[in-house]
């Protein structure tokens, strides 16, 4: 079922102001990994604004739902959400990757709310998921887990031996999606380690694949719900995506996977990201219901 | 919690069987305990776990780095997961998700790390495991436990359950040799157990130096020499108050571990004495930074002086060694 208009504009807007906020957040820290977060918000954002049941008065609540950013360098696009929904002060954003925070380049669960695991070393992600998957089977829990992949990370070994294991186990209510922005740190991901055809290597893993457009809500609001409903297999949903989008200078930019910005390097952030938005607003409008 | 582990069943278990009967009985009380291997249910005798309890059991194949990222994630959910593998595939193969995974994040997982040192002789170096006590001693987070033998196999599984928070438990393949006769002798993780009194030498052992330990300290009574045998079975947090007052009491220590003497219990026992600012004789017993030749266990024990025989010569070379007999330290260092 499609979203509606009402709901389009609202997660566009809600998307809006992350991506702003990271550009926000980069400037105070002086540099971010402002490629991939940019490529990974709008999921990520879609996922909490829609499906994930959480509380976050109660970060700890034991039937919540779970997020797990295997690709952890992209904190620094979670936090702007977590600071959305209230489990971290906005002003603490500031702070971010400076010498006492709490807020680092990949976050610590044990220090930030809402964080469900401390990631940062690629690969990891998807075993937690994986664990936390079962033991909502083995308590008797209904929580889902969701878990969001970097495609870069999928060079690594790990990654497949919990994929291997996720199809033996088939557990209940877990999601894999991989942001498939196609670049990496030394460059595109075909030039440094070639990882197509790569649904094809999901599926002859077991699972359920599609691969839709990563900055569209309703492709992405349909396959998530269809990877919940699912239970023969388990689903990895591909978000074909553009690492830095919104921002022009870092559209596709394999070497904005990290970097610094300047102050003026921030405003034309700015005036693109809110040209991104407006155009996004008109195409909904101009679609109608 | 109470176990109902006796003297019998460790005559005729071995410490991996020993640790499968506990843990099952704890299970039985504690919903929450599920059992983890990757393809060494068989080797790390968990099997019987499975058995009795199959919908608790995760065998994730050959593939230790998502079986311990995955224990992690159950831990994180609330359950205890009890992780079975070999002590070099813990501390080596997997040891990004042991270290991120499980000791970063706190992660309440039990890591079961069976055939350590050079338990499994036979297998060939690349199955021992003579730097695991290293590494993982520097893994903030997590306690580090050597059980003597069965007997103290079952007391640690329990109290690894009662204790909240990540433990790396090392035991050996196969039988140990019995240090005690039953579970009443007052375990508690951190604490060392005196298994002999002396005033000459103190022998601070771990794992199968213990039974070597108490062997050697019977000797050389026989001679006249006092040894004191410590069996210090937690690495980490260690015992430092039992370490110091060997020291002023005995002012002679040796340590013996089926390890590298860099960075194991030798090195962990040297920071603290170091620390104190007191000095002593001191020896470390272990692999003399080399890797094992490939054999029975007696027999490398022996090869590396960590048998009784080694740690008797060691002792008596440590005694040529004249101190004074005041408690003037000053003069000393």
């Amino acid at each position: 079922m499609p979203l509606t208009k009402e709901e389009l504009l609202a997660i566009e807007a809600m998307t809006h102001e992350h991506r702003r906020t990271i550009v926000e957040t980069t400037l105070c820290a002086g540099s971010g990994h402002i490629g991939g977060a940019l490529s990974m918000i709008d999921v990520t954002t879609l996922l909490y604004s829609r499906f994930m049941r959480i509380d976050p008065e109660n970060p700890d609540w034991e039937d919540r739902d779970r997020f797990i950013l295997s690709k952890g360098h992209a904190g620094i696009g979670f936090v702007a959400i977590l600071a959305d929904l209230g489990y971290i002060d906005r002003k603490d954003l500031e702070t971010f990757n400076l010498t006492g925070s709490n807020l680092g380049i990949h976050l610590d669960a044990n220090k930030v709310p809402g964080v469900d695991a401390s990631t940062g070393s690629l690969g990891h992600g998807l075993s937690i998921a994986l664990g936390t998957a079962l033991a909502a089977k083995q308590l008797g829990k209904e929580y889902r887990t969701f878990c969001l992949l970097g495609d870069g990370e999928c060079q690594e070994g790990s990654i497949w031996e919990a994929a291997m294991a996720i199809a033996h186990f088939n557990p209940p209510n877990l999601v894999t999606l991989v942001d498939r922005n196609h670049a990496q740190i030394d460059g595109m991901t075909e030039d440094v380690m070639p990882l197509e055809p790569f649904a094809d290597k999901w599926r002859a893993f077991g699972f359920h694949t599609v691969t839709v457009d990563g900055h569209d809500f309703d492709a992405m609001n349909d396959a998530i719900r269809e990877a919940l409903h699912r239970k023969d297999m388990p689903t990895c949903i591909i978000l074909d995506t553009c690492k830095g989008k919104g921002v022009g200078f870092c559209e596709g930019d394999y070497r904005w996977h990290y970097g610094g910005i300047t102050q003026e390097m921030g405003e034309e952030a700015m005036r693109d990201l809110d040209a991104y938005y407006a155009k996004r607003v008109a195409a909904i409008e101009q679609r109608g219901e | 919690m109470g176990i109902s582990f006796t003297s019998i069943n460790q005559t005729k278990l071995s410490t991996g069987e020993v640790y499968c009967e506990t843990l099952c009985e704890l299970a039985e009380e504690n919903p929450r305990i599920v059992a983890l291997t990757a393809d060494l249910g068989q080797s790390s005798k968990i099997g019987e776990f499975m058995k009795k309890f199959p919908d608790r059991f995760y065998q994730f194949g050959i593939a230790e780095q998502n079986m311990y990222g995955a224990a992690a994630g159950m831990a994180k959910a609330g359950l205890i997961p009890f992780t079975s593998s070999f002590a070099i595939f813990t501390s080596c193969r997997a040891l990004d998700q042991v270290h991120t995974d499980i000791c970063y994040q706190r992660a309440n997982v039990k890591m079961i790390s069976s055939h350590a040192g050079t338990s499994f002789g036979q297998a060939g170096t690349t199955h021992h495991s003579t730097e695991d006590i290293a590494i993982m001693r520097s893994m903030a987070n997590l306690v580090v436990i050597v059980p003597a033998d069965g007997m103290e196999t079952a007391n640690v599984v329990r109290a690894a359950v009662e204790y909240d928070g990540p433990v790396y438990i090392r035991i050996n393949r196969g039988f140990d040799q019995l240090v005690y006769k039953d579970l009443d002798y007052g375990f508690e993780i951190g604490k060392a157990v005196q298994l002999a009194e002396g005033t000459d030498v103190t022998i601070i052992a771990c794992g199968s130096g213990v039974f070597q330990a108490v062997q050697a300290s019977a000797e050389l009574d026989a001679v006249g020499i006092k040894a004191r045998v410590l069996n210090m079975h937690t690495i980490k947090p260690i015992d430092k108050d039992a370490i110091l007052k060997a020291c002023r009491d005995t002012r002679r220590i040796i340590t013996v571990e089926d390890h590298n003497v860099i960075g194991g219990l030798g090195g962990a026992v040297a920071e603290v004495l170091a620390e104190s600012g007191m000095s002593c004789a001191f020896r470390r017993l272990g692999l003399q930074d080399c890797f094992s030749p490939i054999g029975y266990h007696e027999d490398l024990m022996a090869i590396h002086g960590i048998d009784t025989n080694g740690i008797v010569k060691s002792v008596h070379d440590l005694l040529k060694l004249d101190f004074e007999d005041d408690d003037d330290w000053e003069d000393e260092v």
